[in-house]
């Protein structure tokens, strides 16, 4: 895209003078740091920022997990190098994942089987976005189809990213904001209609940004339109124990699928994994890829071509946010602490979910959806105009599609927040 | 039906085996001289004392926390980090002419200025010179991204020096606008720097030519121990006001802090005249890639170095962490030479001294290199490049008996 912008004469060099330089674009800013910003600068004592993808507490603060900074303290203490971790990350790291993720911990003796039969490759990556990145790049070069589809809407930066590797993304059908709810049926026709061998990019749960998910039964559906159509499934897994608060209980699609490989109804599927949010390790980059492969010697095969793919881009990823993981996931009562803070955190989000809920005006508008969706996020259905009147009229900061990050909402904000939503519906009717 | 169909297994990364074989070896005497990393005299890996202290600081600091950095970094380790790099009193700073974007250490920063040269660089069939030989994955990294990449002559074996006029020839005769990688300072794997001299030369005529350079810093202070002495190159570059092209940089904290797995690095570009507009068109593009390919860089690295550089006591002990590294990397190598002088092995060894940084190219060839490995258990790469840092005294002494061993062995064999 960019490049058909720029005219070809352009200059990046001063035999040209100043004016071929400038013809370098102006890449559009990201939009929610934008509104961060704008947040940052308004006086109003009663603001709120929903923008955020991020954890606050009660009173509006960032958290560190107790068990992360305990991991931490212990690191500073024990850890006697820096060194390079290997390009897919350590041994000990890839294990812990695949266990965690696909075994379920000793749960799913499906998942235990292809992790013996050794189909399972896993590599260590820049967190969730990293490995999109990486398993696209992987796709692009040797699945048969260039073509992937997501949900409609969905998270803002896959298309991006997507695109960037040499995929064409387009949409399916998802979700219907005149009734605020799932749009079931045309999702189904829209996945029939796409060509066979398509990618279909699965947010395993607390779909973002609508926090609407799949039934049960509703996933066995899709899956077999899956099947029939020979799709390929890449879950994108960011929210992992978000939806009930335990991280074992929301990977019920990385159950299914395991059954459907180990009962040969698919071959392959892949998975891209955060602990972004359930450990609260943003900014320290830390997610990984998994590839269920058709044999061991497939996986020997995939294995050296996603290290040949990750060594010129960066090497190597980055060791303190895999050494926090790995130092939790040795220790059985570091473990269990961070499996209760997680609930602790799905708890509040929870709570104040229904508060807001209760003091919003349900005969002037229908919430009901906000006790379905799931997640770090309610997708209010509120119009463009209607969160810029938030904005502009009450400092509520949301991005424009309507999306509120509810772990901005607090016991201190909810009155303010639940009213200036009740006044911003009434003055537009 | 078969997912990858075309998918085949390919070797191992050529260190990454060295070192897996390295570790299979079950000899107690064996010695690593591959890794490109330090190694105390006990051979044992080292947290700089600076960096434990920071990372003791930052993390009891009531601020610390995980949150998500901005696209383009941490913002007081990449504007510290410009600092470091051309120094404070820079004409670039003044001027308002660097724009800095945090990457995933030196590597990430190649990469992300090898896609931005790829998008925005006028000359769009512009081949990037390579030394002849250069470290391992420069290579990789800019044929991935579409480029086509040449050598220039840099490593002349028979004298064991720098091969000025072929470099220069080869400058002179690369298309105007030509983009050339230089090796900021302890060049991989020769360990042979330009003279001050020389820069001057090789720095002219690429500004004569128009060429872009595109400085990549890996080691700075590990050289010398001395971060201003090693940037040279880099600070005469802007300071000289002699480019018209833009002047890249590629930054990597890992070697010179002694944190390879925690991934610090970052870019600079800097133009050669003050547009704030085009300024910010850069930043913008170089958060656009960065956006796409990992959303934002690694914090807890950035936050380390930065603690570091903002705090004049351990800024202190990182000088001194430098020349703890640096001096006990020259004191092996005059060690070496010594012992090598002293068994009257064939040859001269006068290059191991005058080479700086992590490596020397010690002149062995394949064959020595792989009888060191079988004979002797002592692992290097094949080009000859031993890390000087995998010496210590308890060692040298073995490694230089095997090297008089291997060289005299290949040398009888020829007779
Ligand atoms: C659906 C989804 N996928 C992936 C990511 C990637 O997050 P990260 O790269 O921080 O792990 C996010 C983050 O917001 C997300 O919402
Ligand atoms: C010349 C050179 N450039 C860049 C790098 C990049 O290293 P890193 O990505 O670990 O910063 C290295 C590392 O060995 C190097 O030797």
């Amino acid at each position: 895209m960019l490049r058909r912008n720029i005219k070809s004469t352009r200059s990046f060099s001063i035999t040209a003078s100043l004016g071929k330089w400038t013809e370098i674009p102006l890449a559009p800013p990201d939009k929610i740091l934008g509104i961060s910003e704008a947040y940052n600068k308004d006086s109003n004592n009663k603001k709120i920022n929903l923008g955020v993808g991020a954890y606050r507490d009660n009173f509006g603060k960032p958290i560190i997990f107790p068990s992360v900074k305990k991991a931490e303290v212990l690191l500073l203490e024990k850890e006697t190098e820096k060194e390079y971790t290997p390009i897919i990350g350590s041994k000990n790291f890839q294990n812990l994942v695949k266990n965690f993720i696909f075994n379920n911990s000793g749960k799913d003796p499906n998942g235990e089987k292809l992790i013996n039969e050794g189909r399972i490759v896993t590599s260590q990556t820049i967190s969730g976005t990293g490995s999109l990145r990486v398993i696209a790049d992987f796709f692009n070069r040797f699945y048969s189809s260039k073509k992937i589809i997501v949900p409609k809407p969905t998270w803002a930066n896959h298309i991006a990213v997507l695109k960037d590797a040499g995929l064409e993304p387009s949409f399916y059908e998802y979700y219907n904001t005149s009734i605020n709810g799932l749009d079931y049926e045309k999702l189904i026709e829209s996945i029939k209609s796409v060509d066979n061998e398509t990618i279909i990019l699965l947010h395993a749960c607390c779909h973002n940004p609508t926090g609407m998910d799949l039934t049960n039964e509703q996933w066995d559906e899709v899956l077999n339109i899956i099947i029939e159509k020979n799709l390929y499934p890449m879950v994108d897994m960011a929210y992992q124990g978000f939806s009930s608060g335990d991280p074992y209980k929301d990977i019920e699609v990385i159950r299914k699928l395991n059954k459907l490989v180990v009962d040969g109804k698919i071959k392959s599927y892949s998975l891209c994994q955060s602990f972004a949010k359930n450990m609260g390790l943003y900014g320290e980059r830390t997610g990984s890829i998994s590839i269920i492969t058709e044999s061991a010697e497939q996986s020997q095969s995939i294995e050296s071509q996603l290290k040949k793919l990750i060594r010129p881009m960066y090497s190597s990823p980055p060791i303190h946010g895999s050494k926090i993981v790995e130092t939790i996931f040795s220790n059985e009562e570091l473990l269990n602490q961070w499996l209760t803070e997680l609930n602790e955190v799905v708890g509040r989000l929870n709570t104040v979910r229904t508060k807001l809920f209760e003091k919003l005006d349900g005969s002037i508008y229908n919430w009901d959806h906000l006790n379905k969706q799931r997640g770090m996020f309610i997708y209010t259905g509120l119009s463009q105009e209607q969160v810029i009147k938030l904005r502009n009229e009450y400092s509520v900061y949301a991005t424009e599609d309507g999306r509120f990050s509810i772990s901005g909402v607090n016991d201190d904000n909810v009155d303010y927040l639940a009213d200036a939503m009740n006044k911003v519906i009434k003055e537009s009717k | 039906m078969n997912y990858f169909p075309e998918i085949k297994e390919l070797p191992p990364d050529p260190l990454f085996g060295l070192k897996a074989r390295y570790t299979k070896d079950s000899r107690s005497d064996k010695v690593d001289l591959g890794i490109g990393a330090y190694r105390d005299n006990n051979g044992k890996p080292w947290i700089l004392p600076a960096v434990k202290l920071a990372e003791k600081k930052l993390i009891n600091d009531d601020s610390y926390n995980h949150e998500y950095l901005p696209i383009e970094g941490y913002k007081d380790f990449v504007v510290n980090a410009g600092k470091i790099i051309i120094g404070e009193e820079s004409v670039a700073i003044k001027e308002d002419r660097i724009v800095s974007q945090q990457s995933l250490s030196g590597t990430g920063a190649l990469h992300l200025v090898g896609k931005f040269l790829k998008d925005f660089y006028h000359n769009k069939t512009a081949k990037i010179y390579l030394s002849k030989p250069t470290w391992a994955n420069h290579n990789q990294i800019f044929t991935s991204l579409g480029f086509e990449v040449d050598n220039y002559p840099y490593w002349d074996n028979d004298n064991k020096s720098l091969d000025l006029q072929g470099f220069l020839k080869a400058i002179e005769d690369a298309p105007q606008g030509s983009i050339f990688l230089l090796h900021a300072c302890a060049h991989n794997p020769t360990g042979l720097d330009p003279t001050e001299d020389q820069w001057l030369q090789i720095l002219n005529k690429l500004s004569e030519k128009d060429h872009l350079p595109l400085f990549d810093s890996a080691y700075q202070g590990f050289a010398s121990g001395n971060l201003e002495k090693d940037s040279f190159s880099i600070r005469t570059a802007v300071d000289k006001k002699i480019f018209k092209a833009p002047i890249l940089i590629c930054q990597s904290f890992a070697k010179n802090c002694g944190m390879y797995g925690e991934r610090v690095g970052a870019v600079h570009v800097i133009p050669s005249e003050t547009n704030e507009k085009l300024n910010n068109a850069i930043a913008s593009q170089l958060k656009k890639i960065i956006r796409s390919e990992i959303s934002n860089p690694p914090a807890y690295g950035a936050k380390i170095v930065a603690t570091i550089l903002n705090d004049k006591e351990l800024f202190n002990q990182w000088q001194e962490d430098l020349t703890t590294m640096s001096s006990r990397i020259n004191k092996m190598r005059l060690k070496l030479r010594e012992l090598l002088i002293n068994l009257q092995t064939p040859g001269t060894w006068d290059h191991i001294v005058n080479q700086t940084g992590m490596f020397s190219f010690t002149g062995l060839n394949p064959d020595m290199v792989k009888r060191l490995e079988e004979k002797h258990g002592i692992y290097m790469v094949g080009s000859g490049r031993a890390s000087v840092a995998g010496l210590n005294d308890g060692n040298v002494e073995k490694v230089a008996n095997a090297f008089d061993e291997v060289v005299r062995f290949y040398a009888k064999s020829k007779l």
